[in-house]
């Protein structure tokens, strides 16, 4: 393969400015298959993989493009997830690529989003290409925005093609500009394998399917392969690339390809996403570099709404897990919830992505409890524990003293919102550290912050008191001494485990009124007068009150509509599933949840 | 054996919709309520083609306003009713007034159609009234009752409420008080329900509406309940009460899911353990009403289950309560088998009460009633 005629890109784009059109078009305008590979009778195999059932997970695509000047192109075309906790994802796919199509759109402008893409596009060194979007409407100003994407981005606009996705019009000039300003990849493919692990699926027939870029060398079916940072060797099943929803495989992939592998590969955890796929025999000197192991940072427990389907639950993690590196899991009780399991993830998002898949794809109801980070508890006899669950921590009379994990965060965003930002950040207890001035408009700062306080809803608030133009990223930098109790929840004098939590000291207060005042709302009223108190340790620091139901009664069916009547039973008996009996009271599941989303006020 | 029915009619029309109210109705020029006077009655002729052995011994003429109808157009209806359907000779005929709408010709059609008058008063203060965006005075209700009394109505109901924004226990006690001292056969006395979609809701939930606390409302309902009984006056259902022999036969069929057919846009019916509801579509209505089957809306035959569930719910609101006896005979189950588990838990948190086979809701269990019945509910 030349790799002159190879352009590895991505599409960024601010949400709606019509990424995932641009790439449904640019699919539409170039083929599956090169004229040689047609000849090669391809298309025979990829009937047998379409029987085995096999789908793509990753969005990439692979397509030939015949270029204005005769030749033949293959476009490979990267996707990119797009939420903070899957920043390391992101960054990975990133890395695959040598150029990015930046899509705007002409009558919005260039967007909060816009901005962190194109930076994060900028770190890993890839070559921007801007197009204006959305021409056909009336209300597009293709050169205000050209010259905005100028002023504020910095990169060259006046010449970007002005398109509309949606009807097709100009998308040619689009593909002409990723042959023409999209740098080829330039690899050695004599050099020993180095390929990058940007994605990885399961597939029950075949096991994992590795998505990688080769970046020098060359790998074909036989290869004796191994993973630079597992150290698992493997022997190369088939190789092949990505056509529009199907897998193609081929001869072989080198230097500057992107594709995938198969090599009877059992376990996720066996190809890790940003490890270095090498040769075993001959390995290069080097792992590629930015490799991190997926470390969870956020724990809770998850519980089936009803005991029964406590080995469902079990099967479904367990299932999970084939596709999912990340997600960590053990058994564990609680007294509120009885059997479930504390799952480890790598952020609130993945917490919300992992909870919605059990309840969708494994039709399970759940009760998840208050998202946790690790905490190091130092004992008086020497002994330290890792606390993931605060049930757990220890009787304060054993405790010497507690360490809570710290990060390292990056806030981009634009000068106007550096005093809000920075006000919120310190009300994270956040240290400063440094403020960088990117270009005019531009700024990173830069904050300690202690992780269990950036958990729960940081990235909304941030997101918020910036008008959506913030982003961040975060990087664990180590543990830290601190001040910290366990606040514990009692409803009807019951204290509900699911329900504590560990909090700064000095904050306990607050979060613990906080939190009694938004259970007050969550819990409907009920036969009896319903006490909801905050505790630390014996001392009861907040309290409120749900009122017995006084009057819940219908005067009057009109005209013997008995119908409307029943409706509003039904209503009433269906909200009534939904709850979960603890200390005689009976409390909605999504309480639990909904009760830890401190608002921003 | 005749089938024994129960007749709705509903009249969709008012001079101007009160604040509070969520059902079927609009104010509509002579023309339209023309109109619809003989599409009642086409409709009426039709439905009657498939009830030829069917008594009717109650009829109820609902609203809406009925008493803002013509009286000549009220005869007509009246008269299809009697030549297609027969009637009862003890047959109760009840028509439900606005105080604000009672002329001469209305007066001499009660004297002959109606036997039965229940009269819309609410509150016997203005300022009450005219919050609830009520038509009338309190001294056009005092004049209405002697009218009524006149043109020989001797079965009369008077309709109050409870819960009126600005409404405090001393000034529904001289409402209750003047309400006795026209010595009515029946009374009504609903509590306020704020419903979505009308102008109270809109208010409540700008914190606009001055309602008396759920405390006070209850207070309200118990005083109500108290001082009728010392007047002489049973409660035999959630908001109703009567002197003896003057319980609403009409209202009863309901609780005791006899068979009734409404007529009229929106009228609800069961019949042959089937429910329906007509078109609220005035238009349709009123180009459609010859074809009965046309106008038939969220048609449901009720299974086992649903029928179960309506005996328990609808019985219920009977102060009386319901008979485990009657549950078997209805249904050849044995109440404990479907119920009885659910009643000894209700009966344990003090919201049912039970003696000799007869279960009813305590005090408590009135106030939260709703709660109660929805337990009645069986999984599908």
């Amino acid at each position: 393969m030349d790799q002159s005629k190879i352009r590895n890109f991505c599409i960024i784009a601010h949400i709606d400015h019509g990424k995932s059109t641009l790439a449904d078009r640019i699919i539409e305008m170039t083929g599956l298959l090169t004229q040689r590979e047609m000849q090669d009778q391809v298309l025979d195999n990829m009937e047998l993989e379409r029987e085995r059932g096999i789908t793509i997970k990753a969005q990439t695509v692979r397509t030939v493009y015949r270029a204005d000047d005769g030749e033949e192109y293959i476009f490979n075309l990267i996707d990119t997830p797009g939420h903070v906790d899957f920043n390391y994802e992101v960054s990975r796919s990133l890395a695959a690529c040598d150029g990015a199509v930046l899509v705007v759109d002409a009558t919005q402008g260039v967007e909060a989003q816009t901005l962190g893409n194109v930076y994060l596009a900028l770190d890993h060194d890839l070559e921007i290409v801007s197009v204006i979007n959305k021409i056909d409407l009336p209300s597009a100003q293709p050169d205000e925005v050209a010259q905005e994407i100028e002023d504020v981005i910095g990169i060259e606009a006046m010449e970007a093609p002005r398109i509309s996705a949606k009807t097709g019009l100009n998308v040619h000039d689009v593909l002409e500009a990723i042959v023409r300003d999209l740098p080829a990849p330039d690899g050695d493919p004599e050099a020993p394998l180095k390929a990058l692990i940007f994605d990885s699926t399961y597939d029950s027939y075949r096991g994992v399917i590795v998505f990688m870029r080769v970046m020098d060398g060359t790998v074909r079916r036989g290869t004796k392969i191994r993973m630079m940072q597992t150290g698992a060797e493997f022997e190369v099943v088939e190789v092949g690339v990505f056509g529009a929803g199907r897998m193609i495989p081929c001869d072989q992939l080198s230097a500057g390809e992107v594709g995938y592998l198969t090599a009877s590969i059992k376990e996720l955890k066996e190809s890790r996403v940003g490890d270095t796929v090498t040769e075993a025999d001959r390995p290069c000197s080097e792992a590629l570099p930015g490799y991190k192991e997926p470390q969870p940072m956020v724990y809770c427990g998850i519980y089936p709404a009803e005991t029964p389907r406590y080995p469902d639950l079990r099967d479904a993690l367990e299932k999970l897990q084939l596709n999912d590196a990340a997600l960590q899991y053990e058994p564990e009780t609680s007294q509120a919830l009885g059997f479930g399991f504390r799952c480890g993830f790598l952020g609130l998002l993945h917490l919300d992505v992992i909870t919605q898949r059990l309840e969708r794809e494994y039709d399970l109801d759940l009760v998840t409890t208050a998202p946790s980070v690790i905490y190091k508890v130092h004992k008086t006899n020497g002994e330290m524990i890792e606390l993931t669950n605060p049930s757990n921590l220890p009787d304060p009379s054993e405790i010497d003293y507690m360490e809570e994990p710290m990060v390292e965060a990056e806030i981009m965003l634009t000068k106007e919102y550096i005093g809000s930002i920075m006000t919120l950040c310190q009300e994270r207890r956040g240290v400063y550290e440094s403020t960088e001035y990117m270009e005019s408009n531009r700024a990173v700062l830069k904050y300690r912050l202690p992780l269990n306080e950036i958990i729960y809803d940081f990235f909304d608030a941030l997101k918020s008191r910036s008008r959506g133009y913030a982003s961040f990223d975060y990087e664990l930098c180590g543990y830290e001494r601190s001040e910290l109790v366990k606040l514990d929840i009692l409803v009807n004098h019951t204290p509900v485990d699911a329900l504590s939590f560990i909090v700064y000291g000095p904050s306990a207060y607050e979060r613990g009124s906080k939190m009694c005042e938004k259970l007050k709302k969550e819990i409907p009223r009920q036969l009896f007068d319903i006490p909801i108190q905050a505790a630390v340790g014996s001392k009861i620091i907040a309290r409120e009150t749900v009122r017995q139901l006084r009057k819940d009664v219908l005067a009057k069916c009109y005209g013997g509509d008995i119908s409307r009547k029943r409706k509003l039973l039904e209503k009433q008996k269906e909200g009534k599933k939904k709850m979960r009996e603890i200390g005689n009271v009976e409390i909605p599941k999504d309480a639990f949840l909904n009760v830890l989303k401190l608002d921003e006020e | 054996m005749e089938e024994d029915l129960g007749i709705y009619l509903h009249f969709p029309f008012c001079v101007r919709k009160c604040r509070y109210c969520d059902f079927l109705s609009a104010p509509a020029d002579g023309s339209v309520r023309h109109a619809y006077a003989e599409a009642l009655a086409r409709e009426i002729r039709a439905q009657a083609e498939t009830a030829a052995d069917a008594e009717v011994s109650t009829v109820f003429l609902g609203g809406g306003t009925p008493s803002y109808m013509e009286a000549g157009d009220l005869a007509a209806v009246m008269d299809a009713l009697g030549s297609a359907f027969r009637l009862k000779a003890d047959a109760e005929i009840t028509m439900e007034v606005n105080p604000g709408t009672l002329d001469g010709d209305l007066l001499s059609f009660i004297r002959t159609y109606v036997n039965r008058v229940s009269m819309g008063v609410q509150s016997f203060h203005d300022g009450e009234l005219k919050t609830l965006g009520r038509i009338h005075t309190a001294r056009e209700a005092v004049r209405g009752i002697s009218l009524l009394r006149e043109a020989g109505v001797t079965n009369l109901s008077l309709d109050l409420m409870t819960g009126i924004p600005g409404q405090t226990e001393e000034t529904l006690k001289t409402t209750l008080a003047e309400a006795l001292a026209h010595a009515p056969e029946h009374l009504s006395v609903y509590s306020l329900i704020v419903e979505e979609g009308t102008p109270f809701f809109t208010l409540a939930d700008e914190g606009r509406l001055a309602l008396p606390g759920e405390e006070a409302e209850r207070a309200m309902y118990w005083d109500t309940r108290c001082a009728l009984a010392e007047a002489g006056y049973a409660s035999y259902e959630i908001s109703n009460y009567a002197r003896e022999g003057f319980a609403c036969r009409h209202n009863l069929r309901y609780w005791e899911r006899k068979s009734y057919l409404g007529f009229g846009t929106g009228a609800a019916s069961l019949r042959k353990e089937t429910r329906w509801k007509n078109t609220p579509d005035l238009d349709f209505y009123l180009k459609n009403s010859g074809n009965p089957g046309a106008l038939m809306r969220e048609t449901e035959v009720l299974p086992l289950r649903a029928r179960m569930e309506e005996f328990a719910f609808l019985g219920l609101r009977k102060t009386e309560g319901i008979r485990e006896a009657d549950f078997a005979s209805a249904f050849g189950i044995p109440f404990e088998s479907i119920y009885g588990e659910t009643a000894e838990k209700l009966r344990r948190k003090g919201l049912l009460a039970e003696e000799d086979g007869r279960w009813s809701l305590t005090e408590r269990g009135v106030d939260i009633s709703n709660t109660v019945m929805a337990e009645f509910l069986l999984d599908a």
